[in-house]
């Protein structure tokens, strides 16, 4: 069936099954392969994307469920050129570490922030509360938002 | 990696039409609200609907309101929609206490209120929390719509009273005066199903209970409700010994299983537990700040 969908500010029309999940239809349809697959079971959170503005778990969608509507995928977090506050924080406080969680790291934690741009630690940790680290580094990560919410402009509209 | 069968893909413009795509398909078709359980058991193959009927563009059934002495919350209403609602929250705080401990926050954007029902697992947690309040479950089919009690609800794990050509589509919750309620749970991580867990409604009349609506979640429970301990607390005194002995009483009459979640005794002991807890904290709140 035809899916019509905006993908990080881009109009993509594909025909596709209806059992395709959405994950598979942005990392092999579309070739956007920065939102991971990890745990096939949405525990892990590494599959996080927005549709419209909502983070969601892009393993337990099926793609024809986005038509219409906008997905944004980690590729689409940086603004222009510009890093977004929440992947230099994630730089500069080794918020990465394998790197597996953080597609889905991110995209909640500038859901978060879009939400209350001063969060305390214990609603960060909270908000990453679905998603899984296996290098166990939450720490890093919690350092990594509440750096970001310090250095955020705030200013989420140049996003696509 | 896991992917669905081959399935038919229907979205549902209106209640009618969804309830007539479901009449055409029979048992075969399967309603996709949130998709969290369904999703996940057509990977495994447990689940090999035909057709799925996507009820996610009825966005006229997501809503939380009052409607004379009712709750009202629409079938489609998220997780975290619930979480939110200052209404729910301010007659029903069980209502929050359950949807803070539901799956993570990013599985409460998308998973639904009504599909939880439906889905009827044994370990859910909002069925004890509409069995405690003594909701009823307003249900659509092709005769009509018709009401069904909470309590009522589900015929056993993973089946309810709704048919294959039948949509819930609204739970109502009546709004007593002198109500208060809780819910606590006991889980090994965040986001995984209960160990135990316990809800409780309480309405109080001149410090006596006048009435209460206990729900336990994943103890084998019948309907989800502790129904020897509601009858023991009716028009006894709102004290500890009460609270106390309703708590021993719960745990006698539910059925918790041993699993890798903790063995049949421990559950027992977590079901008194929580009960007492549960009812402590719901006549706090019935009694209101001034108490």
């Amino acid at each position: 069936m035809k899916l019509t969908v905006t993908v990080n500010g881009t109009d993509y029309t594909r025909t596709i099954e209806p059992r395709l999940l959405l994950i598979h239809f942005l990392r092999d349809d579309l070739g956007l392969t920065g939102s991971h697959w990890g745990c096939d079971t949405s525990n892990c959170g590494a599959c996080v994307v927005w549709l419209d503005e909502t983070p969601v778990k892009s393993f337990t969608m099926l793609a024809v469920q986005a038509d219409g509507r906008r997905v944004t995928t980690v590729e689409g977090l940086a603004r222009g050129a510009a890093l977004d506050p929440v992947q230099e924080a994630f730089a500069a406080c080794h918020g990465l570490q394998c790197g597996f969680c953080t597609p889905g790291m991110m995209m909640t934690a500038r859901w978060l922030l879009d939400r209350y741009p001063d969060p305390t630690e214990a609603q960060v940790r909270e908000a990453i509360s679905g998603q899984i680290c296996r290098c166990t580094g939450y720490e890093n990560i919690v350092r990594s938002v509440l750096r970001a919410a310090k250095h955020d402009g705030g200013d989420s509209d140049a996003r696509p | 990696m896991q992917v669905p069968a081959h399935v038919e893909y229907e979205k549902a413009s209106s209640v009618q039409h969804a309830l007539a795509l479901l009449a055409r398909y029979g048992p075969e078709a399967k309603v996709l609200a949130g998709g969290h359980s369904l999703i996940p058991m057509m990977k495994l193959r447990l689940a090999q609907p035909e057709l799925l009927v996507d009820i996610n563009g009825l966005t006229d059934l997501c809503y939380i309101n009052r409607a004379g002495d009712e709750l009202r919350i629409g079938t489609l209403t998220r997780h975290a929609q619930l979480l939110e609602s200052q209404l729910a929250g301010e007659h029903f705080a069980i209502l929050h206490d359950a949807e803070r401990v539901i799956a993570d926050p990013i599985v409460r954007n998308w998973g639904t209120v009504g599909g939880s029902l439906c889905q009827a697992d044994p370990s859910e947690d909002l069925s004890a929390a509409f069995a405690a309040m003594k909701g009823t479950m307003v249900i659509e089919g092709p005769g009509g719509s018709r009401e069904v009690s909470a309590r009522a609800f589900h015929t056993g794990p993973y089946e309810t009273v709704v048919g294959p050509s039948e949509l819930l589509t609204e739970i109502r919750l009546p709004i007593r005066p002198g109500g208060g309620s809780a819910y606590l749970k006991v889980a090994r991580r965040a986001g995984d199903w209960p160990v135990g867990a316990a809800g409780a409604a309480v309405w109080l009349a001149d410090g006596v209970i006048a009435d209460t609506g206990i729900g336990l979640t994943a103890v084998g429970a019948t309907h989800f409700v502790a129904a020897e301990a509601e009858q023991f607390l009716r028009g006894r005194p709102a004290d500890e010994e009460s609270l106390a002995k309703a708590g021993e009483i719960a745990a006698e009459h539910c059925h918790p299983a041993t699993d890798q979640r903790g063995p049949a005794d421990y559950k027992r002991h977590l079901v008194q537990e929580l009960t007492t807890r549960v009812l402590r904290i719901a006549i706090s709140r019935a009694q209101g700040p001034m108490s």
